[in-house]
Formats: structure tokens, sequence, C-alpha cells
């Protein structure tokens, strides 16, 4: 296959490095900017890198305003998020793949239902559900809607129905609960699938938007995501503290992502049913 | 044995009860909700009266919410195909740089999938950093001062490139799956027959990955339909409402005006769309199998 002629090599070199200088640009002009003392991001010259070093903007940020509080509340909402969908996916789907019980295709189906319907769509009477309940402002609140994932139900239910049955009727027969199955004969097998979809539930977790816009509106509740839109508020025009706070807003999922590319790609293309 | 049967739905029962309690509670529920608002007069909290059509009779007749609706299309015209094309371009790139020693395939991938992680707040002060009338960086690059965010002519234009730029890791992501499930001996049986460069793509990659790109297309479609966070934090719907998109206007009748009943009408006629592109995509992609 590699029989390319040598002007495709050259195209492709070309192409390859202007697009990945495209598309690190914006992040390494939002950290140059970061790295510099206030006055410097509106000079009249422009200067790609910073003429005084400084990490003021960090400790400004993290020193003034919400911004450790919004980290904590972003990380207990994405890791409540991942913890209790986890949970609760794999049962269902333990259930609908490994126990035959009355109705069970027809309650998948109802279940798969939802990758059809947009969740946008439901905010409304959603928002009256969770205000009936007294959940405004609350982590239940941000948290609850956010467990229902049937994509992961759906990635869970292939790789469970491709496991040989032998495994769960030797275990069964041994009288073990089809909890006990699930817990030692199944889970250790589907580490890497587990992990995979934890890791894309996190990171969607921390960057959702839209849920907790519409949920929360004490400045103390918000997610990063959230509480970054207010930050104009909170710092006025300053561009270097505006983009620390952004950049130690990104760093958790970028370091996710960084660490566990593998993961995230294989979590992702199996949510899209690419690749089981 | 029948009793076995028994402890088995018993345990089934256990374990999808929490699922498929929060799945009624916060989906199948307000599912339901939302085609009843729809008939009734509501306000955020309170339901009141039910008045029929009434709510879609005003919404054909509402110039608001066309004009949401044809800049939602206007943001999807503009990010649907260059996405899509992009993503198989560098697709191709990462997989041209990959295997046989090579590593920088890997760097590539990386380079071109990290905005995708990024939390869209995150996204849009980059951008905003960057498009500053007077101290922004691409307005210093061209010598211009353009307010980008409130001209007429850039504003979605500018709202999708940033978008571009942050989602076309995940549909690169998906061509690199289609190009890796093509089997070698495909390429080595074209190399055996002659084929080089450009005929090998046409030939073998490209038909290969037709499956991919309508899956890629569609999901992209309903992906910008829904687009709503871009628009209203970079933008606000500005200027003089060019983008303030479907799901902006559903919000703000909902959340400002407090129409909740009318909004639910916005929401059924946004389902609608969104439910139609789904299942043409299963049409599409059943046909080709």
């Amino acid at each position: 296959m590699k029989h390319t002629p040598w002007h495709w090599t050259v195209i492709a070199v070309a192409t390859a490095l202007s697009l990945a200088m495209l598309w690190v640009a914006p992040l390494l002009w939002a950290l140059s900017t970061s790295l510099r003392p206030e006055y410097e991001t509106i000079l009249p010259t422009l200067h790609l890198l910073p003429r005084e070093w400084t990490v003021a903007a960090y400790t400004k940020t993290l020193a003034a305003g919400n911004v450790p509080r919004w980290l904590f509340n972003s990380a207990l909402v994405a890791l409540l998020v991942t913890v209790v969908t986890m949970a609760i996916s794999l049962m269902a789907a333990f259930a609908f793949s490994q126990l035959r019980f009355r109705g069970r295709d027809l309650l998948f189906g109802v279940a798969m239902l939802a990758l059809l319907l947009p969740f946008e769509a439901l905010l409304v009477p959603l928002f009256r559900t969770i205000n009936g309940l007294g959940l405004i402002n609350t982590y239940a609140g941000i948290v609850l809607p956010q467990v229902v994932s049937p994509v992961v139900i759906y990635v869970f239910r292939q790789f469970f129905d491709a496991v040989p049955n032998d495994f769960r009727d030797a275990a069964l027969l041994d009288g073990a609960s089809p909890l006990r199955v699930l817990w030692s004969v199944y889970l250790p097998m589907s580490g890497n699938i587990v992990w995979a979809m934890a890791i894309v539930t996190f990171i969607a977790a921390w960057n959702n938007f839209l849920w907790p816009f519409i949920i929360v509106t004490s400045n103390d509740m918000m997610t990063i995501p959230l509480g970054l839109t207010q930050t104009y508020d909170a710092f006025g025009v300053r561009y270097a503290q505006l983009m620390a706070a952004a950049l130690i807003g990104a760093f958790p999922v970028a370091l996710a992502y960084l660490v566990f590319q593998r993961r995230v790609t294989q979590g992702l293309l199996a949510a899209t049913g690419l690749k089981g | 044995m029948k009793r076995k049967r028994r402890t088995e739905a018993l345990s089934a029962a256990l374990l999808l009860a929490p699922f498929m309690a929060a799945y009624a509670l916060f989906f199948l529920l307000p599912a339901v909700q939302t085609l009843y608002l729809s008939l009734t007069e509501s306000s955020l909290t309170r339901t009141s009266a039910f008045v029929g059509l009434a709510n879609y009779d005003t919404l054909i007749h509402d110039p608001s919410f066309w004009s949401s609706l044809g800049n939602t299309f206007h943001f999807s015209l503009l990010t649907v195909i260059p996405l899509t094309a992009l993503g198989l371009v560098m697709a191709l790139l990462v997989d041209h740089f990959t295997g046989g020693g090579k590593r920088a395939g890997s760097w590539l991938q990386g380079a071109f999938f990290l905005p995708y992680v990024l939390p869209i707040s995150v996204m849009t002060l980059i951008a905003d950093w960057m498009l500053q009338p007077s101290s922004g960086i691409v307005n210093r690059l061209l010598g211009i001062q353009r307010a980008w965010f409130s001209d007429l002519d850039w504003a979605m234009p500018v709202v999708a490139i940033a978008t571009i730029w942050w989602t076309v890791g995940f549909n690169m992501l998906m061509f690199l799956a289609g190009l890796r499930n093509i089997p070698r001996e495909q390429y080595e049986a074209a190399a055996l027959d002659g084929a080089r460069g450009f005929a090998v793509f046409r030939h073998i990659t490209w038909p290969a990955l037709l499956p991919v790109t309508i899956t890629a297309l569609v999901l992209q479609l309903i992906a910008s339909l829904k687009v709503f966070g871009q628009t209203y934090i970079m933008t606000t719907g500005g200027p003089f409402n060019t983008t303030r998109v479907t799901l902006h206007y559903m919000y703000e009748t909902a959340f400002t005006q407090s129409d909740a009943g009318y909004a639910a009408a916005v929401a059924m006629a946004f389902m609608a769309v969104v439910v139609a592109l789904g299942l043409l995509q299963a049409v599409l992609l059943r046909k080709r199998k």
C-alpha cells in the first residue's frame, strides 16, 4: 500500500503540518496569554511570547472568585454521574443480556427510544420535575437526569451478549445469585469497556453545559463550564486571567484524555456503534 | 425449573429497577409531558387551560420560530459538510502517518482531537479572546478592527468556524475507525493490479468508507441542529437575532417568557425534525446492507 508517489508525500506532510498547527495554535495562544502580566495583553504591538513571564494570572484566579468552588462542584458532579451511571447501566445491561423474563425485548426497545429523541427537547418538563422535587440548585438535581444513558446500556449489553454462556451457567449452577455472577464473573472480563465508558461519561459530565445552565442559578452551585461564562462579571475584561481560568477548567479533561487516549477513543467509538 | 424462572425474573426486576426508575422519571415522563404541555397554556411551573392545537396554530404563523429554524439550518449548512469532509481528510492524514514505525500519526491524532474534550465555555472564551476587535490576534494579524460577533455577515460563520475547530476530532475518529476496518488484502490486491495514489482511494478506500460517511453526515446534521451553547454564549443570538437558533428560541420562550406550553410546541416541532433525520439514517444504512 505504501508505494505512494513522492508528490503525494509532500502534499500529505504539508497539509498535516499546517492543519496540526492551526488546531494547536488557539490553545498555545491561550497558554501564552495566561502567562503574561495583564497589561501585556493589550499592548499595541503583538508579541507571540510573553515579554515578562508570570503565573500571576493563575494565582489570582485561584485565590479570588469562585473558580476553586466550581472545580470542586464539577469534580463531584462528574464523579457521581459516572459512578451511578456505571452501576445502574451495568445492572440493567446484565439483566437485558443474561436473564430471561417476560417482556424483555419490549422493555429494551422502550429504553432505546431515548437514543432517538433529543434530550434537549425535554428541558421544559424536566425542569418542572426537578423543580417539583425541590432539587433546583442541588447536586442531586444536577446529577440525576444525567445518569440516564441508554447508549451505555446498549454498549454493555452488546459486550455481555458476546460472552460465552458457559461462564454464566457454571456460576448459576453453583448457586450464585445473578448479582454475584455479574460482579465476580462478568465484571472482571469487561474491565476495558467499563473503563472506556466511565472515562467518556466522566468527560461528558464534566463538560455538560446545557443541563447545569437550566437547573443552577446560584453562583456557589455552578460547575466549571457554567461558571466560566460568568467570569467576565467576576474579573472584568482581564484576558490573562480569563485564559488562566479557561485553561484551569480544561486541565482535568485534557489530562484525562492525554492519559487515557486509547480508552477515550474506544469508548466514543463504542458509543456510536462503530466498534464493539 | 419453574421456580428458577421466577427467581430469575425477580432478580431481573431488581437489577433493572434503578435504571428504569430514573428512565421513567427523567425521560419517559418528560417526553409525554412535552406532548401534553404543548396542548395547554402553561407557565414554567403551572399548567392551566387545555387549548388543543392552538399552540401549533400560533407556531406555524410565528415568524420568530421560522427565523430561528432558518438560523439553525444556516448553522448546519455551514458546519455539516466541512466537518465531515475535514474529518475524512484528517483521518486519512493520521492513517498515512501511522504504522511502520511512524509515530507522527498519534501526535497528529492528539492535535486534531484535543479541542473536542474542552468544555464549551473554554472554547468560547478562547474564541472570544482571539476575535477581540482591537486586541484580538486575528484582527491584529489581518490588520483590521472587525467586531466579528456583532457583524451581520460574520457572526454565524465565526460561530461555525469555532465549532468546526472544537468538534471535528470526533468525526476524524469515526473515519479513522472506518479506515482501520478495511482489510489490508484489498490494498495488496490493488497494488498488484498496478493501482496507485488516487486510484486506490477511489476504488477501495472511498467505497469502504461510504457507510461511515453517511453515518457521520447524519450524526453531524443532528448534532448541528441541536446547537445552542455556542451561539448563546458567543453572540446571545445577535446581531438582530440572526444567530438565535431553535433551541435558543425554545429556551427564551420557556425560561424568560415563562410560556411553557408554547415552548413545548416548539420542542415538539424540533423533536419531529430530529427524529425524522434519525429514521432517515436508519433507512439509508439498512438499504446498503
